[in-house]
């Protein structure tokens, strides 16, 4: 089903409609997020891109426009490049280890001891929070800033410079 | 949007009901899944909900400008500190160990503190973002 | 026997050729933006798919249960999707801003008044 709304994503030439398959497209996400045991994933997947990424959208096309042009020449060439490059990534694929087997190497490297001593030296039984905040503090912390960051930057881009006759500036 | 009556009721309970839920999935984010990033969401989420139905000033009215941008900043200077408090206690940068009677203890207080600064900053940038973006449109009509 | 197993690698590339398909082929920079995150929802797919382990559960501590997902990936994508989306805040602030300089946000009518001046 996810594969039906790109697809109707790249067809599409209605903007909102586009808006509105994304919206459907990142639901669906989440749900395939919450089959795949990562409920904390799926909650954030579908507030922030179901949610505020909708929203952000939807007042951006109401700044711009809300259809999209017919295009110029007919991609055949990007096709073939998408599509070649995609052939290459299934190839290696291959080498790849099997899904569900747990002797793949991201099963056994660090995360039997995170899942085992996490409770005991943390308290949190949420290994997930416990990562997060208390094992990788400093990731989160650099995430927080750059959320920061992009807020900083919205702002600075967006805002309007009141000059004394009232008028907005550029 | 204000005149339609259903919408107005059914978005003074949600709301509510989404500021509340935002808090369960802050503080129980340690039992359950959840923790700062989606309470932050949930709760910007909750006021631009606010903002669509009654109107960009009456939310701007409650939450104001001010307000959004000191919970920009604060939040990140809120993780900091919490790092440098590892400091003066004896630890590392961002240990949480020494800020408890008990090891556990200091990582429980830690955590709190931690996502409680993840959830400021998240929702503060959220909204303000939103703001930005339905603030612009509104003043790109000329007065006539 | 490797379908099964690899099936859902290739799900995720076909999500990804996708994304990566409409931000080259088209146009219109607001398409080009979702198309970008299409691209990157498909590798938190990548990224979470091959943690979970049949028989497991999510990964909170709790008595009764064994087998859990692996809690690594979630740390890292729950990162990506943030830094996304202020990824794609920027990006729309930086179209409206095309907007009002060019008056357009198709490519080729953007170039053409580059070209043009």
């Amino acid at each position: 089903m996810m594969a039906v709304a790109t697809v109707a994503i790249v067809v599409q030439r209605n903007l909102f409609a586009v808006v509105v398959l994304a919206g459907a497209y990142s639901f669906l996400m989440a749900t395939v997020l919450v089959a795949l045991d990562a409920p904390d994933v799926a909650m954030t997947e579908a507030s922030v891109g179901a949610g505020i990424s909708t929203v952000l959208l939807l007042g951006a096309l109401h700044l711009t426009q809300g259809m999209e042009m017919k295009p110029l020449h007919r991609p055949i060439l990007p096709l073939g490049v998408a599509v070649v490059t995609g052939l290459l990534l299934a190839y290696g694929t291959l080498g790849l280890p099997a899904y569900y087997d747990p002797q793949a190497p991201i099963h056994t490297h660090v995360v039997p001891r995170y899942l085992e001593q996490g409770l005991e030296e943390t308290g949190v039984p949420n290994i997930v929070t416990a990562v997060l905040a208390s094992y990788r503090g400093y990731d989160t912390l650099g995430e927080t800033t750059v959320v920061f960051t992009a807020g900083v930057g919205v702002v600075a881009l967006l805002r309007r410079l009141r000059r004394r006759d009232g008028k907005g500036g550029r | 949007m204000k005149d339609y009556l259903v919408l107005r009721v059914v978005a003074k309970i949600l709301i509510a009901f989404m500021l509340l839920f935002a808090l369960y999935v802050q503080f129980h984010g340690d039992f359950g899944p959840g923790g700062g990033f989606q309470a932050g969401v949930i709760s910007a989420a909750a006021v631009i909900f606010y903002a669509i139905i009654y109107g960009l000033p009456a939310a701007r009215a409650v939450v104001p400008d001010w307000l959004v941008e000191t919970m920009l900043a604060a939040g990140v200077l809120l993780y900091a500190l919490v790092g440098v408090a590892g400091i003066l206690l004896g630890g590392n940068y961002l240990d949480y160990f020494v800020l408890g009677a008990d090891p556990v203890a200091g990582q429980h207080r830690g955590i709190f503190w931690v996502e409680l600064g993840v959830l400021i900053t998240v929702a503060g940038v959220m909204l303000k973002i939103f703001y930005v973006f339905a603030g612009r449109g509104s003043e790109e009509e000329p007065p006539s | 026997m490797t379908f099964a197993s690899h099936y859902g690698y290739w799900v995720t590339i076909f999500l990804a050729i996708a994304g990566l398909y409409i931000v080259v082929a088209r146009g219109n920079l607001v398409k080009k933006l979702v198309g970008l995150s299409i691209f990157q929802t498909s590798v938190y797919l990548l990224y979470i798919a091959p943690g979970k382990l049949i028989g497991g559960t999510a990964p909170i501590v709790a008595d009764g249960f064994q087998v859990y997902s692996n809690p690594l990936p979630h740390v890292l994508i729950l990162t990506a999707i943030v830094v996304g989306i202020a990824t794609l805040a920027l990006g729309l602030a930086l179209v409206v801003r095309i907007k009002e300089a060019y008056g357009s946000i198709e490519e080729d009518e953007i170039l053409a008044a580059e070209r043009g001046d």
